[in-house]
């Protein structure tokens, strides 16, 4: 698409080589920009800083970048622009969506019915016992159909996969018994939107720029035929569901992330698949090392693991000493109280936990060689560890 | 059931409670019981995840502000996920 909105936002040409993320990051849950979105950023920063809603030229301008930007970014959730909005952050558009769909179904209760895997913002606005998980971390169906029938139910949640272990949910199952029973459904696509295809359920879909090498933006799709509405005075912005309107160089990056991310797209989750691969079964060689998640039904670019004897913040440090970036779920860290809620959930070990989100190719033209030094680095980084811990022989 | 082995790691936070568990673990003989006292709110996964890795069977308790873990030990074999 040339032109579009890109039209008039000039850049000059980036190579992505040139402008590679740092090497060694293998954690990509936020950022670093696809290069081109970067550039785009860059530009729109000088031609679409303004107020999309004020009418003078520049907020003309802004207005018409935004509008573009809209229906690129509808089409990347398969839904028309005037049903998308835009918010800060995915945890925002998650939140708002389900105080949508609650407030629309309020006579007939406050319910939400989730999986204990969710992302923490569902979970506590939920504010009820979610349905559990298997070892892999996914949805007990029996357990989901027998909660749809809850009096009381207002709305329903599932992510697509989860963004911590990788697991797919069986969200075509679960929509249809939740279509089955009446009750509306948000779709939580903010781990796998660019990475894995996405389906057409849910009365409601949130997606995070950032999974696709946007910048984090929260988006919200309201279906066309959902019982959607949200308290208090009609807001002003975003079809009535913000507060103010985005800033639109956010929403342009994002706009070109997606175009760029698309095209590549299942040529990038095919490697990243097989990197994941790699990863797993070097991890799994490893003595007293857990990998959790589904190793074949998961999202293409995400593998955690825990290193029994060890600790999360250790490894991550021992593993940064060496030039690689990953995170942890653990809750061995200091500044953290309780351990990542989905191992738990999935009851796996969860100290020692370290967890890789592959950057996309066009993002870390390197992966491949830091996902190979990961897996030749990782026995001697976890066996440091475990003896300057004092468990090596255990 | 006797458990003639007790180890107390109330007051410690992860992994230190499934390490302490480990340690008394290691010189035991498949069958022979294990108790272990923790507070830690992270050894009610960890415990029983190690437990299942080293093929041995836990059941846990709450006792006033603890959990107690009872462990039996199993026949040595790691296992994978």
């Amino acid at each position: 698409m040339q032109g579009g909105y890109r039209r008039g936002v000039a850049h000059t040409p980036v190579d992505p080589s040139t402008t590679p993320a740092p090497d060694g990051v293998l954690d990509a849950s936020r950022g670093p920009l696809h290069p081109l979105a970067r550039a785009t950023l860059q530009a729109a920063v000088e031609a679409a800083w303004a107020d999309p809603t004020r009418r003078h030229a520049p907020g003309r301008a802004a207005r018409a970048h935004l509008d573009t930007a809209r229906g690129v970014l509808a089409g990347a959730l398969g839904v028309a622009p005037a049903q998308l909005s835009v918010h800060a952050s995915a945890e925002e558009a998650l939140a708002l969506g389900l105080a949508g769909l609650r407030h629309a179904r309020r006579r007939v209760g406050g319910g939400v019915l989730l999986g204990a895997v969710e992302r923490s913002v569902l979970l506590l606005e939920a504010g009820e016992d979610p349905v559990p998980v298997d070892r892999v971390g996914r949805v007990d169906r029996d357990a989901w159909r027998a909660g749809l029938q809850r009096p009381g139910l207002a709305a329903a949640a599932v992510q697509t996969a989860n963004g911590e272990v990788g697991t797919r949910q069986p969200v075509p199952a679960l929509a249809t018994a939740a279509r089955d029973a009446g009750v509306p459904l948000l779709v939580d696509a903010s781990a796998s939107l660019g990475r894995d295809p996405l389906g057409p359920e849910g009365e409601v879909l949130v997606a995070d720029a950032a999974s696709f090498g946007g910048p984090p933006l929260g988006l919200l799709a309201v279906r066309p035929g959902a019982r959607w509405s949200l308290p208090g005075p009609r807001r002003e912005a975003e079809h009535g569901r913000a507060l103010a309107p985005p800033w639109v160089p956010l929403v342009l990056a994002a706009a070109e992330a997606w175009r760029q991310t698309e095209a590549a797209a299942p040529a990038d989750a095919a490697q990243a698949r097989a990197l994941v691969d790699d990863l797993r079964e070097a991890a799994a060689r490893v003595p007293d090392v857990q990998v959790a998640g589904d190793p074949l039904d998961r999202l293409p670019h995400v593998v955690t693991f825990s290193a029994l004897f060890t600790d999360g913040e250790a490894l991550v440090e021992e593993l940064a000493r060496r030039g690689l970036v990953v995170a942890s779920g653990s809750a061995c860290a200091s500044s953290v109280l309780r351990a990542s809620h989905v191992l738990t959930a999935m009851g796996v070990l969860s100290h020692g936990n370290v967890r890789v989100v592959l950057p996309l190719l066009s993002v870390a033209p390197d992966r491949a060689a830091s996902v190979a030094r990961l897996c030749a680095e990782l026995p001697d980084a976890v066996h440091t560890v475990r003896r300057r811990m004092g468990t090596a022989e255990l | 059931m006797s458990a003639e082995h007790v180890v107390d790691a109330r007051g410690t936070r992860c992994p230190v409670p499934v390490v302490l568990a480990a340690r008394a673990a290691a010189p035991l003989s498949p069958g022979e019981v294990l108790v272990l006292l923790a507070d830690d709110p992270v050894a009610v996964t960890d415990v029983p995840a190690w437990a299942w890795l080293r093929g041995h069977t836990v059941t846990a308790r709450e006792e006033e502000g603890w959990t107690r873990y009872t462990v039996v030990v199993g026949v040595a074999e790691a296992r994978s996920t």
